[in-house]
């Protein structure tokens, strides 16, 4: 793959990567959508202006999870009928990636349910089909890891935006299904139609205070 | 970990923005940095799409009345859990039981980090709110579970009925309609309650935990005294039931104290009469003065009390004797009358009988020494003679004394128990499940 300081082919700034995995990055000058190949980059789209900031989170906060420090590279924008939410891509400390989501500041920290052989995200576990978009329905419930979740919303939204680094390509998005699954006890769940095949992400609904980030946006007025 | 250069991403910092109501020009505030989804107009009580630049107008409506004011202003910040929290919305909604009306406050509070958090306001019952990040388990059999369990803990249903917002003031992070309905169910764990509303397929859960007024009032430094709290609300802490326990237990430890002090102290100066005689009563020879004196005894210890036991074989007769106890060296005397009667017999109900062949009579605080009784029987002249015994026992354990005791014991007791069940019998009397009168009424019916 390209190495990790490289050149944006549109304007010739320099691109920096953080994670060695990343496939995607964003030209923070000429806001250039990048993939890496095998020998260089490559310009697949370009960003528009994304909606004024409203989350606490930037890239480059820094924060830990369940003793496993990260910092965000990257994000993915949406809009839903309750405005904008995000999702943050994590660079974890072990080497793996997560996502940090922040929709009306309700935070949720989760991770593709990954292969035991491929180390990469699959979409079902061990035999079991995950539902169709077409099937989902409030209150159904389902069993992964051992725990049960039940789906609480069913979110139509709107991409709207990418920034940083992300691991896989993510750009020429229009309306995404989400379903969110939550059960009784902090475990959270999201079944995301992004794509022609569900992809089943796990986690835990958390504490702002649990996650210890730093380099949080300044509010004007609010410390 | 390193952090590449910092992304020129600019100075433009949120704040409160200003802008202007697109029907009456007044001026609108934006206190949630961009996170609401909807803004009431303050002036003209227009709703607004705050996610719109524009504030597209959504929905007017008329204010029912103006007196209707938020108790703790828009634009207020305090802080709840060591967090500041800024009142951004209010709405009031209403609930109709019986074709009663009942309303109650909510206040929408924000937090530019932490998020939303709401505060409800009822007759000056205050809670804390926010929504509940793990799922509640409800029974999915009854439309109407009886019972939810929210992280190990078991809450009582309390109410169900359809909550209509009928005044909407400021920003909220849904998108809020005047007279839009919800279906309200509470479920109570005192101090906790837990509420979950259904707007068409989604279901909300939220816990809550009581406040009273006065906290809520120095959490954000308002003028004044809050609203007096009228009646029991449906999580309000009983302040009773923590005492219950404790004061069961007390009452328990207390009377097995006593149960130690009558067992330590009297039980075994209670065994031997210091005294005891029998004597004949020979009416034909009890001419003229028939009283005499005993034997001297000896009392001895403390200052204490002295039982006289007397027991005479009467049948359908009575002998009625005048006693005086006599300190031998200080002649102080203690005197009292004590009848032995006993009759029996049949009539058309059965046989009966009436009376004691035995009498016992407590004399307290007689001091130590050497003593003796005089004594002088009375009876029937036309019977014949009786046999009477007399026995005196020194320091006999009293028990009414020990009865006072416990009684004083059980009464604080019992009468916190029955406040706490009245206080729970208020609180339930104003949910889906009133209790049964303690005293049932006659009906017309």
């Amino acid at each position: 793959m390209t190495q990790r300081i490289a050149t944006c082919p549109n304007c010739g700034a320099k691109i920096i990567f953080k994670w060695s995995s990343s496939v995607q990055t964003v030209c923070e000058y000429c806001k250039s959508v990048l993939v890496r190949t095998d020998v260089d980059l490559k310009k697949v789209g370009q960003v528009a202006d994304l909606p004024p900031d409203i989350s606490p989170i930037q890239l480059n906060t820094e924060g830990n999870y369940r003793n496993n420090a990260f910092v965000v590279i990257g994000r993915i924008i949406y809009q839903y009928d309750q405005g904008g939410w995000n999702e943050w891509h994590l660079m974890m400390n072990d080497g793996t990636s997560g996502w940090l989501s922040d929709a009306q500041e309700e935070y949720a920290v989760s991770f593709p349910v990954v292969g035991p052989a491929t180390g990469t995200a699959i979409s079902s576990t061990a035999g079991q089909k995950l539902p169709a978009e077409s099937q989902l329905q409030i209150g159904q419930t389902y069993s992964w890891n051992g725990a049960t979740y039940t789906v609480s919303v069913i979110t139509q939204a709107h991409f709207r935006g990418v920034e940083g680094e992300l691991p896989f390509q993510y750009w020429n998005k229009d309306d995404v299904t989400f379903a969110d699954l939550r059960s009784s006890s902090r475990k959270f769940a999201t079944l995301d139609y992004s794509d022609t095949e569900p992809v089943l992400y796990l986690g835990d609904l958390v504490e702002f205070e649990d996650l210890k980030l730093k380099n949080l946006r300044q509010f004007e007025g609010w410390s | 970990m390193s952090s590449g250069p910092t992304p020129p991403q600019g100075s433009q910092k949120p704040q409160v923005q200003a802008l202007n109501c697109p029907k009456c020009g007044a001026a609108i505030t934006l206190r949630a940095l961009g996170q609401a989804v909807s803004v009431v107009c303050e002036s003209c009580h227009s709703i607004l799409d705050a996610k719109d630049p524009k504030l597209q107008i959504l929905q007017t409506f008329e204010q029912i009345t103006s007196a209707e004011r938020p108790l703790i202003p828009l634009g207020t910040r305090g802080k709840i859990r060591g967090t500041d929290y800024e009142v951004i919305g209010f709405e009031r909604r209403t609930i109709n039981v019986d074709d009663i009306p009942y309303h109650w406050n909510e206040y929408v509070l924000f937090n530019p980090y932490k998020g939303f958090r709401y505060l409800t306001e009822y007759n000056g019952h205050w809670n804390d709110v926010v929504i509940c990040k793990e799922l509640p388990m409800v029974d999915p059999r009854f439309s109407i579970p009886l019972e939810a369990n929210y992280l190990g803990e078991v809450y009582k249903h309390f109410q169900t009925a359809n909550a209509n917002a009928d005044f909407v003031l400021g920003e909220f992070p849904w998108e809020v309609r005047a007279g839009e309905q919800a279906h309200v169910t509470d479920y109570v764990h005192p101090p906790r309650v837990l509420s979950s509303e259904r707007m068409s397929k989604e279901v909300t859960w939220s816990i809550g935990e009581y406040v009273y007024g006065k906290d809520v009032w120095s959490a954000f430094r308002l003028p004044g005294d809050p609203p007096q709290a009228n009646g029991v609300y449906e999580n309000e802490p009983s302040p009773f039931s923590a005492n219950i326990t404790a004061v069961w237990f007390a009452f328990a430890a207390l009377t097995i104290g006593l149960l130690a002090m009558m067992i330590g102290f009297d039980l075994p100066s209670s065994s031997e009469p210091v005294f005891r005689a029998t004597y004949q009563l020979n009416r034909v020879a009890a001419n003229g003065e028939p009283s005499f004196v005993t034997d001297t005894f000896q009392l001895e210890g403390r200052t204490s009390n002295v039982e006289v036991t007397t027991s005479a074989s009467v049948t359908n007769d009575w002998i009625y004797l005048n006693y005086a106890l006599i300190n031998q060296d200080s002649g102080e005397a203690w005197d009292f009358g004590r009848e032995v009667s006993f009759y029996s017999g049949y009539d058309s109900d059965g046989s009966w009988s009436e009376g004691s062949r035995r009498d016992t009579v407590v004399v307290p605080t007689v001091p130590p020494g050497q003593y003796y009784l005089r004594i002088e029987p009375e009876s029937d002249p036309r019977h014949s003679n009786i046999a009477y015994s007399v026995e005196v026992r020194r320091n006999v354990p009293v028990i009414t004394f020990y009865g006072i005791g416990f009684l004083a014991l059980l009464l604080p007791a019992v009468l916190i128990t029955w406040r706490s069940v009245s206080f729970e019998r208020s609180r339930w009397s104003e949910s889906d499940h009133p209790p049964s009168p303690i005293i049932e009424t006659e009906s017309d019916e």
